[in-house]
């Protein structure tokens, strides 16, 4: 140990600092960089209106391609609609849907998950067979029927898909309150005269809150692939919003000819995916290596 | 099981009268009255739920509003090619996630080890019905190896059996590489060892058993995402499966049939979850029930 530590201060500064971000995910941070700016920032960047398209310059390649254009860098769909375009505007409407998503699934999963932890009992009976049942169902089915009755729409989209992912957050908070409301200062703090609300929210939330954070970042890669899995299947987001399970099912038909309107999309879907799990297991070895797969 | 057929039963009520999809231009008012009466529309909600209850605890699913057949049997037909292709990808996450899993685990840190965590990391990001696509597109488009659909001959299965598994495999390969990983660290390997028990005997006999159970408790997730992957895959691939009923059961607003099989999955998952808890026993004697 003292030989290593005599070693690193023997280094020059850069190389020090070299290796500390070496260990950093460099690559999987520049594809969420990259994916939040073209949400934030779809208007600049996009060359072409993501919705409409011009009929004349439909089904065009690629711009490497012969018969290509550098006016449509990734070629343009059946309608003439520019493919990097409405793939840049696709990261905006993944990017929402996990940050809400994420947002009330999370703020519902780790109240429920505090009380069902913190209470224990017959609530906690209750509340854990609750999310069983959320955690059991084959989701994909009930979103099909549920989109279909309450129509195509974002809204429905968010709520479905907010009621279905505060289960794995509460079950991973209550496992965590469970033993950390037998530690020594949440006593302590009793006897002071905390409150039941202070003792939850001043000191068992933010014993918590580094598993709710990777729970989220884990909980995000999965969210984007069953959004677009829904989209995909015509029950997620409505045409012609640019999404990019929804462009792959539009470009489906025409596999055989204009192959680029199915790709794209999917690559974009697949990066994005990748980046967000990778990003949660590198955050789940570095500060909680005992929480194992959810 | 109970909440969740209450669940689906209000929503496909709430989804519009199914009398429309039979309406045409020279429907009489008494015809879609007559509707009504035969399918027990005209009585109250609840009463429509208990007497749907009833009947599909004797296997009863009431009749497909599309093809006017009982849903049972429709359904039936189409479960063994969703069986079928399930076992298909099933049997391709095991063949691949198992082998990988463990030489990833034994060669760690290995080209082997690096190739199978890359491996893995890709197939939990790549999204299904787009790989789908894709192996359509260069294995059957451009290269005519495989069939783009149906069922028929093996080599329509190949295809749609990869897409289905993919997934599985590559989780399956990341918790047999961390079972394994765990169970090479133990005591009894290093006594195996001291022994003098080969190398490959050693691994593939003494700690694969022991680390086969984490894997296993991962069955059950396994046939989740089997049951959603079919729904996809099938849509795909324009396989006569159980999946690709839904999506059509859906879209023709055919309440009956869609019932029937979220129930029939619902089952399906339930069974199936009880005998992964029996496997556990079987391959760990130190469990018992």
């Amino acid at each position: 140990m003292s030989n290593a530590s005599v070693a690193i201060r023997n280094l020059p500064r850069f190389s020090l600092e070299w290796r500390t971000l070496r260990r950093w995910p460099l690559f999987p941070l520049f594809l969420v960089l990259v994916l939040v700016l073209c949400a934030l920032a779809a208007p600049v960047i996009a060359p072409h209106d993501p919705i409409k398209g011009n009929l004349l310059e439909s089904g065009m390649p690629p711009v490497w391609l012969e018969g290509g254009s550098s006016k449509y860098l990734l070629g343009t769909d059946i309608q003439g609609r520019d493919v990097l375009s409405r793939v840049i505007y696709g990261a905006r409407i993944s990017l929402l849907i996990a940050v809400v998503v994420i947002a009330t699934g999370g703020a519902i999963g780790v109240t429920i998950g505090l009380i069902a932890g913190y209470f224990g009992g017959q609530l906690d009976e209750v509340l854990m067979r609750i999310v069983d049942f959320t955690l059991a169902v084959p989701f994909i089915l009930i979103a099909l029927v549920v989109v279909i009755v309450f129509g195509q729409s974002l809204e429905v989209l968010l709520t479905l898909l907010a009621l279905f992912s505060w289960g794995a957050f509460s079950r991973q908070v209550r496992a965590e309150t469970l033993s950390l409301k037998t530690r020594d200062y949440v006593a302590f703090a009793r006897i002071a005269g905390a409150s039941t609300s202070r003792i939850m929210i001043r000191h068992l939330l933010p014993g918590v809150i580094n598993t709710v954070i990777i729970v989220a970042t884990l909980r995000v890669g999965s969210l984007i692939l069953t959004e677009s899995i829904l989209s995909f299947l015509g029950a997620g987001i409505p045409p012609p919003t640019p999404a990019w399970g929804l462009m792959v099912a539009e470009g489906r038909v025409y596999i055989d000819s204009e192959w680029w309107i199915t790709l794209f999309p999917g690559v974009a879907i697949f990066l994005t995916v990748f980046a967000m799990n990778f990003l949660g297991d590198w955050l789940r070895d570095r500060f909680d290596p005992v929480l194992r797969q959810i | 099981m109970l909440a969740l057929s209450l669940l689906v039963f209000a929503l496909s009520h709430k989804s519009g009268d199914p009398r429309t999809v039979m309406l045409t231009a020279y429907t009489s008012k008494e015809q879609w009255d007559a509707w009504g009466r035969e399918w027990g529309l005209d009585k109250p909600l609840l009463q429509q739920y208990a007497i749907w209850l009833g009947r599909a605890l004797r296997g009863d699913l009431g009749e497909s509003l599309r093809e006017l057949r009982p849903v049972g049997k429709v359904i039936a037909e189409r479960i063994p090619a969703t069986l079928e292709l399930a076992g298909g990808a099933f049997a391709f996450s095991i063949l691949i996630g198992v082998p990988l899993g463990v030489l990833s685990a034994v060669r760690r840190g290995g080209v082997l080890d690096y190739a199978g965590r890359t491996f893995a990391l890709f197939g939990q990001a790549l999204p299904p019905f787009w790989l789908g696509i894709m192996l359509i597109l260069i294995f059957a488009v451009r290269f005519d190896w495989f069939p783009t659909s149906g069922r028929g001959n093996i080599a329509h299965y190949v295809l749609p059996s990869i897409t289905l598994g993919w997934l599985t495999a590559a989780g399956m390969l990341r918790i047999m590489r961390s079972s394994m990983l765990e169970v090479l660290d133990s005591e009894y390997i290093k006594l195996a060892r001291a022994k003098g028990v080969s190398y490959t005997s050693l691994v593939w006999k003494h700690a694969l058993r022991n680390a086969l159970l984490a894997p296993l408790t991962y069955a059950g997730l396994v046939l989740a995402g089997l049951i959603t992957g079919a729904v996809v895959t099938e849509t795909v691939f324009a396989w006569p499966g159980v999946g690709r009923l839904a999506v059509q059961s859906v879209n023709n607003n055919d309440f009956p049939a869609m019932t029937g099989v979220v129930l029939m999955f619902s089952l399906i998952y339930l069974g199936m979850n009880l005998l992964i808890d029996v496997a556990y026993a079987l391959i760990d004697p130190r469990i018992r029930y």
